[in-house]
């Protein structure tokens, strides 16, 4: 089975979160960060919509491959893009910005990177999709849309002239 | 030699020589080494990818600059990281290497990066250590030093991108460099488009011909339009018996002055693996000149030695996954 998220559904989400970011950090002259590689598309894309005088510096990304909790599992992630913080983080104020949020271990991966680059003030986690599967104490404070899903179902993130969103299901893995 | 290094899905287990390596091996180690080197621009210099893994450096022979980025490229990967200085350790007081090897293994040690004066060294350690440990040559005897061939062509590339259109000249004690022959199997593997070796014939291994290289006995036809130039050390603890006549006349003959430096390209860069001997293999003003990349190599020393850390300790894990 799949179902998918057109762009014009996806732009809904966004100028929704855009709003919400106004409306709870508008005041802070926030940090924006995006982890690779959903998460910058869609910080790419909030960062058209809020206009970057909204924020107070150009957008920083992350790869947490070197952070995740699964190297002794399954080794090496095969690409990895280098992290680039265009600023320094010590009592800023961060927006924190992921495609999906699952489990909840990409990012606590985020959270540990960022305070390898300093002390912020706060960290405001944003997400286009909360779907359900936590698997740690994690939260998002500004969702664009929030979903049930079965263990067999996924739902990703592709950039394909234009953001697009699949659901899929695998059979019985 | 050496199919040991590789898992059965073709990931490094082990390091030991480039000698059957791939391309694309070659490229993904310059390619990881990449994406490690701006973790050293960060405030804190360190990841935890490799957090609890205990890494000995098991050093035969004395090194300071391969054994110290070595170290710190553990550190930097959060790695526990354990110095023996054999030659004042207990094969001194009669163990044998095999005995050495178990005792550590049975600290629970995860990496073995060796180097000894033997030839063939790291090899006899990786096919005798336990299945979850992994070992990287950091050079053995007159054999092979992978790790510093890779960050010479991890400099290479940085300054010159396409290994196909370049003339590389390696300069020096081909004969009893580890470096050089590493060097020139990276260099063959990445395609570049011709490999000079220049040294004296006494200096030169006599299977030279098969190595795919152009032999020149003289520095003036030897540099002429070269893109990279290699000096070597001249190793002197390494000599049994006359093979130079004097240290200044090696100078005047296959020493890079401004003068010799200035028959390659206007761009061409100078490398060296260090330790430099000053008015033996390189004019003080070539070293320290704006050709020289000499310490850039170092830097990128430890970029590349995490690449190859990660690496092999990672297909370990993949291996523990498949047997699970």
């Amino acid at each position: 089975m799949t179902t998918s998220f057109s762009q014009a559904d996806i732009q809904v989400l966004l100028n929704q979160m855009a709003e919400d970011i106004r409306q709870q950090i508008g005041d802070r002259k926030p940090l924006l960060v995006g982890i690779h590689t959903g998460g910058v598309w869609v910080a790419e894309q909030l960062l058209e919509i809020l206009g970057s005088d909204f924020f107070d510096a150009p957008l920083g990304t992350l790869d947490i491959a070197y952070y995740r909790d699964d190297f002794t599992r399954i080794g090496m992630h095969p690409q990895v893009q280098p992290s680039d913080l265009p600023f320094n983080v010590d009592d800023r104020h961060l927006l924190l910005i992921d495609d999906v949020l699952h489990s909840g271990r990409t990012i606590r991966a985020a959270l540990n990177e960022i305070f390898d680059y300093g002390r912020p003030a706060s960290v405001t986690l944003g997400v286009l999709i909360k779907r359900n599967g936590r698997e740690l104490p994690i939260q998002a404070d500004i969702i664009g849309k929030s979903i049930n899903l079965t263990e067999q179902q996924h739902i990703k993130l592709s950039n394909d002239n234009g953001l697009h969103l699949e659901l899929t299901t695998n059979g019985g893995e | 030699m050496s199919s040991g290094q590789l898992t059965d899905n073709g990931q490094l287990r082990h390091f030991l020589t480039i000698e059957g390596l791939k391309r694309p091996l070659l490229t993904e180690i310059m390619d990881r080494a990449e994406q490690f080197s701006s973790i050293s621009h960060q405030q804190v210099k360190k990841v935890p990818l490799l957090r609890g893994k205990t890494i000995v450096n098991l050093f035969f022979e004395n090194s300071t600059r391969t054994r110290t980025t070595f170290e710190l490229a553990a550190k930097r990967l959060s790695a526990d990281v354990i110095n023996l200085n054999i030659s004042t350790s207990a094969t001194s007081k009669g163990e044998s290497l095999l005995d050495t090897l178990h005792n550590l293994e049975a600290m629970h040690s995860d990496m073995f990066v060796v180097r000894h004066a033997q030839s063939g060294a790291a090899e006899f350690i990786a096919q005798h250590v336990a299945p979850h440990v992994s070992v990287i040559n950091a050079g053995d005897g007159c054999h092979a030093h992978p790790t510093q061939a890779m960050l010479d062509m991890f400099t290479i590339r940085r300054h010159k991108q396409h290994f196909p259109n370049l003339r590389v000249a390696i300069v020096g004690d081909i004969l009893h460099s580890r470096v050089a022959r590493s060097q020139i199997q990276a260099l063959a593997t990445l395609g570049v488009g011709e490999i000079r070796v220049i040294a004296p014939k006494t200096l030169l291994p006599s299977d030279c011909q098969t190595l795919g290289v152009h032999v020149y006995h003289d520095m003036e036809a030897g540099l002429k339009d070269v893109d990279v130039i290699i000096m070597l050390r001249l190793q002197l603890e390494r000599m049994e018996g006359a093979l130079l006549p004097s240290a200044r006349e090696y100078f005047d003959c296959y020493g890079l002055s401004e003068e010799k430096l200035a028959l390659a390209k206007p761009d061409a860069i100078v490398m060296h693996p260090g330790p430099i001997n000053r008015g033996v293999e390189i004019a003080s003003a070539v070293a320290d000149g704006p050709q020289s990349v000499i310490l850039e190599q170092v830097t990128h020393g430890i970029a590349v030695r995490m690449a190859v850390m990660s690496m092999t300790l990672g297909s370990q894990s993949e291996q523990q996954e498949v047997v699970a």
